[in-house]
C-alpha cells in the first residue's frame, strides 16, 4: 500500500498490532499510554482540558456530528452542585455497515479506557458506563480485562496519579436492539428500563442517567480526546485535510477486493478509500453508488467518488458523513432490493414508540417488497415518496426514522428508472446477474 | 427458583447502578447463560428478586432481540441480514443452512443441536456474509466451511 504515515499520524491506530490481538497495558504505556490522562489530572484545570477539545474541532464520530467540547461544556455545574455526573461511552454500534468501534475496541482498548478516564475528569464525573453491544462479544471480554488491568495498575480507581480525581468505568453489556445506541434511549437502557428514547428538553447535559448531568459520546470520539490531550489542538486540526479536525477510522464493504477498516485524514476522498486502500471492485463489478456513512445516510454517485469524506463536503452532495463507513452498491446488485434490505432493519427495530415510525417504516418495507418482487404499480412509488416527504424530523420522536428515509429518499432521486423497470416488468432487471453466494 | 450461583452474581451487580432494577438486563443474560433461555418461572424469580412487577421485566426481556422466552438448542446459530451480509449473499446463505439442517428460520432442530436463528446485524461488515454460533463469529462463510464450522459444535 502506498501508504506513507508514521504511528503518529494516526492517533487511534498507529499502535495497533499487526497479529490483531489487543495492546496489552504494558505496550499501550510503553508507547506513552496514560501519558494524556496524568498531563490532564495534575496539571490542567478540566475546564482547560474541555477547552482544548473544543478547539481542536473534534467533532461526535457517533452519526450526529455534534461539537464534543460544545457538549461537555453543557454538563459544566456552578460549584454548589454536589451530586453525581456520568459519563458514558456509546458502543452499541449498529448502523448497518459501521464496525469501527469493534476495530478500536479489539484492538486498543486502554486507548479507550484513558479517553473516557479524561472526559470523565473534563466533565467532572467520577463513574463511567461503556455500552457495548451484545454480539460483540470479543470486545465485550478485551474491555473488561483491560478495565481490571488499568485498575490494578492504578490508572482508573482512586486518586488517579496522585490527584484528587476518583474514577471507576463500568462496562454494561447490552441484549440487542439498535434503538438503545440512540443517546437518550441508552440512559433508558441502562436504568433497566425499556429502552426507548427520551423527549428533549431537558437534555442529557442537565438530566440524564438517573436524572443526573451526563455526557454520552461514541467510542471513537472518545478514542481521540488523549493524543488531542498530548499533543494539542493544532495538531489535530492540522491532521486532517479539511478544516475539520482530526482523523477518521473510515471502513469499506460490499463486493469490493479488501473490505476493511483505515484510519485517514479526515477529507480523504472516496475514490482513494475505495481504490487505494479497498483495493478496488471485485473482477467483473463496477460500483454504483455508495452510502458514504452508513444505512442512514443518502447515496452518492459514482460520479461523485472525487468528494472528501467530511461533513462539508458530503452535504453538498446531498449525504452526509454518518459514521464515516462507506457501503458500496455495485451494478450487479439491485438498489430497489437494498433499500428493501435497509428499511426491514429499520422497520424491524423501531422501538414502536410514535406511530410515524412504526407504521410508516411498515408500511414502506411492504411497499418495497412488493416492487422488487413485481408485484408494484406506479401508485406504490408514489406513496413511497410520500412517505418520505412525512417522516421527517420534528415528526418522530428520534432520528431513527428520518435516518431511514436518507437513503430511501435520494435512492429514488437517483434510481428511479430502475424503480419504474420493476413496475413495467413484473420483476427484477437485475435477478439474472446470479448468485452471490455459493 | 433461583439458583444460589444466579443470585450470587446477579448481587454483585447492584453495586453498579443507582437501582437494583437497573439490574435487570444483567440478571436476565445471567439467568439465560446458565439455562439457555429465560422461562415464566425465571422471569417471575427475577422480578422478585429485583422487586420490579413481571410485566415490566416481560416489557424488558421480549423488547431485547438477544433474550430468549423460548427453549432454545444446544447450539444458536444467528445469520446475518444486515445490508452488507445481503449484498454478499447472506439469503443464499440462509436457505443452505435451512436445508443443510432441515428447519426454518426460528427452528430447532429433531435431535435438538441447533437453532437457527436470523439478526439484523453482527458488526462484521468486512467479513460477509458472516455468522455467528454461540458469540462466537465466523465469516466470510463460503459454502464449502459450513460442515466443518458445524462440526465444531457438537
Ligand atoms: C437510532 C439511532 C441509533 C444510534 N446508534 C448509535 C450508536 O450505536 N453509537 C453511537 O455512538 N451513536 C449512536 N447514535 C447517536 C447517538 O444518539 C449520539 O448522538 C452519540 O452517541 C453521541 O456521541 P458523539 O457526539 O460522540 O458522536 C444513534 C442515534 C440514533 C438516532
Ligand atoms: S422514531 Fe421510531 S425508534 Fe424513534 S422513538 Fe419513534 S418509534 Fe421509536
Amino acid at each position: 500500500m502506498m501508504d506513507k504515515s508514521t504511528p503518529a499520524d494516526k492517533p487511534l491506530t498507529g499502535h495497533l498490532r499487526a497479529d490483531g490481538r489487543p495492546l496489552g497495558l504494558g505496550e499501550y504505556v510503553k508507547n506513552g499510554g496514560y501519558g494524556a490522562l496524568r498531563k490532564a489530572v495534575t496539571s490542567m484545570a478540566s475546564a482547560e482540558v474541555t477547552d482544548v477539545v473544543t478547539q481542536s474541532r473534534l467533532a461526535g464520530r457517533g452519526g450526529a456530528g455534534f461539537p464534543t467540547g460544545r457538549k461537555w461544556g453543557f454538563a459544566a455545574t456552578g460549584p454548589d452542585y454536589a451530586g453525581a455526573k456520568y459519563l458514558v461511552a456509546n458502543g452499541d454500534e449498529m448502523e448497518p455497515g459501521a464496525f469501527k468501534d469493534r476495530v478500536l475496541m479489539e484492538g486498543n482498548p486502554h486507548l479507550l479506557l484513558e479517553g473516557m478516564a479524561i472526559a470523565a475528569y473534563a466533565v467532572g464525573a467520577a463513574t463511567a458506563y461503556l455500552f457495548i453491544r451484545a454480539e460483540y462479544r470479543k470486545s465485550d471480554q478485551i474491555m473488561r480485562r483491560a478495565i481490571a488491568e488499568a485498575r490494578e495498575a492504578g490508572y482508573l480507581g482512586k486518586r488517579i496519579f496522585g490527584s484528587g480525581f476518583d474514577v471507576e468505568i463500568i462496562p454494561h453489556s447490552s441484549a440487542g436492539r439498535y434503538i438503545c445506541g440512540e443517546g437518550s434511549a441508552l440512559l433508558n437502557a441502562l436504568e433497566g428500563e425499556r429502552p426507548i428514547p427520551r423527549h428533549k428538553p431537558p437534555h442529557q447535559t442537565s438530566a440524564g442517567l438517573w436524572s443526573k448531568p451526563t455526557v454520552v459520546n461514541n467510542v471513537e470520539t472518545l478514542c481521540c480526546v488523549p493524543a488531542i490531550i498530548t499533543n494539542g489542538a493544532h495538531w489535530f486540526i492540522d491532521l486532517a485535510r479539511s478544516g475539520e479536525g482530526g482523523t477518521k477510522l473510515y471502513t469499506v464493504s460490499g463486493r469490493v477486493n479488501r473490505p476493511g477498516a483505515w484510519e485517514l485524514p479526515l477529507g480523504t476522498s472516496i475514490r482513494e478509500l475505495l481504490e487505494e486502500y479497498a483495493g478496488g471492485m471485485r473482477t467483473g463489478l463496477h460500483v454504483t453508488a455508495v452510502l458514504p456513512g452508513g444505512g442512514s445516510t443518502g447515496f452518492v454517485l459514482e460520479k461523485d467518488l472525487d468528494t472528501p469524506m467530511d461533513e462539508a463536503s458530503l452535504r453538498q452532495v446531498g449525504s452526509r458523513l454518518g459514521t464515516g463507513t462507506i457501503i458500496v452498491l455495485d451494478d450487479q446488485t439491485c438498489p430497489v432490493g437494498m433499500l428493501h434490505n435497509l428499511e426491514q432493519f429499520y422497520a424491524q427495530e423501531s422501538c414502536g414508540w410514535c406511530t410515524p415510525c412504526w407504521q410508516g417504516l411498515h408500511w414502506v418495507r411492504e411497499l418495497l417488497g412488493d416492487i422488487e418482487g413485481g408485484r408494484g404499480t406506479m401508485a406504490d412509488i408514489g406513496l413511497l415518496q410520500w412517505h418520505v416527504d412525512l417522516i421527517k424530523p420534528e415528526h418522530t420522536f428520534c432520528d431513527l426514522a428520518p435516518g431511514a428515509m436518507q437513503p430511501l429518499e435520494s435512492g429514488l432521486r437517483h434510481f428511479y428508472s430502475d424503480f419504474v423497470a420493476h413496475v413495467r416488468e413484473h420483476d427484477c432487471p437485475r435477478r439474472a446477474a446470479g448468485r452471490r453466494w455459493g | 427458583m433461583l439458583t444460589d450461583a444466579e443470585r450470587l452474581r446477579i448481587e454483585e451487580t447492584f453495586a453498579l447502578y443507582e437501582s437494583r432494577s437497573a439490574s435487570a438486563v444483567d440478571g436476565l443474560l445471567i439467568i439465560q447463560q446458565s439455562r439457555g433461555w429465560v422461562s415464566d418461572e425465571a422471569l417471575a424469580d427475577l422480578a422478585q428478586f429485583l422487586a420490579v412487577s413481571t410485566h415490566s421485566l416481560e416489557s424488558l426481556a421480549s423488547f431485547y432481540s438477544m433474550i430468549f422466552r423460548h427453549p432454545v438448542g444446544r447450539h444458536v446459530i444467528m445469520v446475518c441480514e444486515s445490508v452488507c451480509c445481503w449484498i454478499a449473499g447472506s439469503a443464499e446463505l440462509t436457505a443452505y443452512l435451512n436445508d443443510r439442517l432441515s428447519v426454518g428460520l426460528g427452528e430447532t432442530t429433531a435431535d435438538g443441536r441447533f437453532t437457527l436463528l436470523p439478526v439484523v446485524c453482527l458488526g462484521a461488515c468486512d467479513r460477509a456474509p458472516a455468522m455467528m454460533v454461540d458469540g462466537r463469529l465466523h465469516g466470510p462463510v463460503v459454502a464449502a466451511d459450513i460442515d466443518s464450522i458445524l462440526s465444531q459444535y457438537p
